[in-house]
């Protein structure tokens, strides 16, 4: 299918890049930290309602934008959880304020980064042309490292140094691998814009040179690699979550980590068209391998709370691209779940510890003690999300861990195993982590601190829900997205 | 296609390879940004010949980015950060400038055989064109690993930026090109101006995840 006479997007797709663009501005200019989290939570809401209008009426492809059923999973829980974000960051915020860690202007900056990060991850996963696809993650990379910043103690600068260097050496070497992709598909579709539009690639794409788009391949999962937060490539990503504010490190975890994976799906599709390729599946397979066990051995030795959850981040983002290295029907339809359900989960999670951070007024681990007793909601809150991420049944993530390894299973018995391990390692670290900080008497400042728990608690119960039932449709739409991926 | 403007192409992006290697042993801060600034005047001329080459104006704007923003301004820039850091004394290097300079051997010889390889039905212009750039952005990385402080590893990243333009340039009728190269203008800007503000000094990455810990408090 070749993109032809649609140069215009339109509406839907231009209100999803529009709106964060405009609010982007205007979020600059206005003073006064209650209107302007309250205007970031609406312009939130109404990219949430256009993306949500992709499902009624989906428009052509363009030359620049296009949707199918793959995006549409990513922005759909993309500009979800940004909303719900949004309203986690507006309390979160307001205490903030009050203790003076952040200045007004550096709000402004902050509201304005966080519709910049929003418009630049729907022009990332909307774009038809892989050259804009990188414009994008790129863009996406630098108003995180902003964020990351933004409280400007040395380690947070540190942090987002490490961010900035490792994040700009990685999407170099995407920037080299698309650039291989052009290569190879100029003589075949011919020179100039053509050749960088995904629908034409992807059509076209058995007949490209297959050497050049193996080189290509290596450099572009590196390189998104990077960002995915695959090991050995990750150094950046616990720091990033630890000392940037809570709903960044939400943002990143839920959607950040989802965009480069989108990206790197999408050339990993491009490999599986053209047949003189190699497969892209056990690249994958062994960077989410590696990356499932190493982090499930580091959380053991966590000793700041945001910094734990950032490793399990790793451990899913490996588990993940696991599945989707192994490929096939079933596989991949658990990637799929299990990425929308480690966003909503993970998010959730880090609404639940900045709360808590706040509360207590320290993330380091040996301090936080018996929340249950001191903070019941936001402990029983803790306990629920992380007993989803470990796996536990009956909540959403038990069922896709179970879907991947019993696939695995079946094909490969050996890989099973070592999945199982990794993630009863992860699962041994994560309840033992839990028990301290959850049960037991309370220590520290017992104070109630205001929390917002309604994101907090819609996640977890999406979360609780989809364990038990998932709707027809759903199942049949993932289904229909598990088969495109090959 | 005439043979001299093949060999041309290629004897620009050779010279890129070479400052590379002058990139990879300097050892003074002040003679580091000089022969950076080299580099990106040869950038600026293996763009504008592409420009030419291809007849693609275009192009011309990325050279003069290379020209105006690379070779003169961000030059100077780092000068002042440097003498303001008052690091203008000597750099280390990590395991010693001969290794680094077989490493990087290492690396060349690596970039031929995969480009010259993968690349063999593509046109000659790009092909030798591509495994030139190749090493430039490897040779960059490998700068960027063994040089400890932080004006020092962004000269490591323009450098590896230097090869990605001058791959791009070299990949015919690429669309974007401008785009992409102000993109990473914008970039670069932004690290020079995040190292002067924060008078960053000390690299902060490391691969080394013990190290990290140690710096983060998280062992005891």
């Amino acid at each position: 299918m070749m993109p032809e006479g649609i140069d215009l997007p339109v509406a839907p797709l231009a209100a999803l890049l529009v709106i964060p663009a405009v609010s982007a501005m205007v979020l600059a200019l206005l003073p006064g930290y209650r209107l302007t989290a309250r205007l970031n939570v609406l312009a939130a809401f109404l990219t949430f309602l256009s993306s949500l209008s992709l499902f009624v009426e989906r428009p052509q492809p363009g030359n620049y934008l296009f949707v199918d059923d793959l995006n549409v999973v990513f922005i759909v829980l993309g500009t979800f959880v940004g909303f719900t974000t949004s309203a986690f960051s507006a309390s979160y915020i307001a205490h903030e304020m009050e203790t003076g860690k952040l200045t007004p202007t550096y709000l402004r900056f902050y509201h304005a980064m966080y519709q910049c990060l929003m418009f630049a991850m729907n022009l990332g996963l909307l774009a038809n042309n892989i050259g804009l696809m990188w414009v994008a993650v790129e863009l996406a990379t630098l108003t995180t490292v902003l964020m990351v910043g933004i409280y400007r103690t040395p380690a947070a600068l540190e942090a987002a140094w490490k961010y900035f260097i490792l994040g700009s050496v990685g999407i170099a070497l995407a920037l080299f691998g698309t650039i291989l992709v052009y290569m190879a598909a100029r003589p075949v579709i011919g020179e100039g814009h053509d050749a960088m539009v995904w629908t034409a690639l992807i059509a076209r794409a058995k007949d490209f040179s297959p050497e050049l788009l193996n080189v290509a391949f290596i450099f572009l999962m590196l390189g998104y690699g990077t960002k995915v937060g695959l090991a050995p490539l990750h150094a950046w990503l616990p720091d990033a979550h630890a000392e940037g504010p809570t709903p960044i490190s939400a943002v990143l975890s839920g959607l950040l980590l989802n965009v480069a994976l989108y990206a790197v799906l999408r050339f990993k599709m491009l490999l599986a068209a053209n047949p003189g390729a190699i497969a892209p599946g056990p690249l994958m397979v062994t960077l989410g391998l590696v990356s499932l066990i190493f982090a499930g051995l580091m959380l053991y030795r966590r000793r700041d709370i945001k910094r734990l959850f950032a490793y399990s981040s790793i451990e899913h983002m490996g588990l993940i691209a696991f599945a989707f290295g192994m490929g096939g029907p079933i596989a991949n339809f658990a990637g799929l779940l299990h990425m929308t359900l480690h966003s909503l989960t993970k998010s959730a999670i880090f609404f639940t510890v900045g709360h808590i951070a706040q509360a207590k007024g320290t993330q380091d681990l040996s301090k936080i003690r018996g929340l249950t007793e001191s903070h019941p909601v936001l402990g029983w809150a803790l306990v629920l999300g992380v007993v989803a991420i470990a796996g536990l049944p009956p909540l959403g993530i038990f069922m896709t861990e179970f879907l991947i390894v019993s696939s695995t299973f079946a094909r490969e018995p050996v890989l099973a195993v070592l999945v199982v391990l990794g993630l009863l390692i992860a699962f041994g670290a994560l309840l033992l982590r839990l028990s301290e900080a959850a049960f037991g008497p309370a220590t520290g400042d017992t104070s109630a601190v205001k929390a917002s728990y309604v994101p907090l608690f819609a996640h977890l119960a999406l979360v609780l829900v989809a364990g038990i039932y998932l709707p027809g449709p759903l199942v049949a739409w993932f289904r229909n997205v598990a088969e495109l991926l090959g | 296609m005439d043979r001299f403007v093949l060999d041309f192409a290629h004897t620009l992006a050779g010279f890129m390879v070479l400052v590379s290697f002058m990139l990879l042993y300097q050892d003074r801060m002040f003679s580091l940004l000089n022969v950076f600034a080299l580099q990106a005047l040869v950038l600026a001329a293996s763009v504008a010949w592409q420009a030419h080459v291809q007849d693609a104006p275009h192009l011309y704007v990325t050279a003069l980015i290379a020209l105006v923003l690379k070779a003169i301004i961000i030059p100077i820039v780092l000068h002042r950060v440097v003498v303001r850091l008052g690091i203008h004394r000597n750099i280390e290097t990590v395991g010693g400038i001969g290794l680094t300079m077989l490493f990087g051997m290492g690396l060349v010889a690596l970039s031929m055989v995969v480009m010259l390889r993968a690349t063999a039905a593509a046109d000659p212009l790009a092909r030798e064109d591509l495994a030139f750039a190749l090493s430039v952005v490897l040779l960059g990385l490998l700068m960027m690993v063994t040089r400890r402080n932080a004006v020092s590893q962004i000269i490591g990243f323009m450098s590896l930026e230097n090869g990605l333009i001058l791959a791009a340039t070299g990949a015919k009728g690429m669309p974007l090109v401008v785009e992409i190269s102000v993109a990473f203008s914008v970039l670069v800007a932004l690290i020079v101006i995040g190292v002067f503000l924060f008078r960053i000094r000390e690299r902060f990455d490391s691969v080394d995840v013990h190290a990290l810990d140690e710096s983060r408090g998280e062992r005891q």
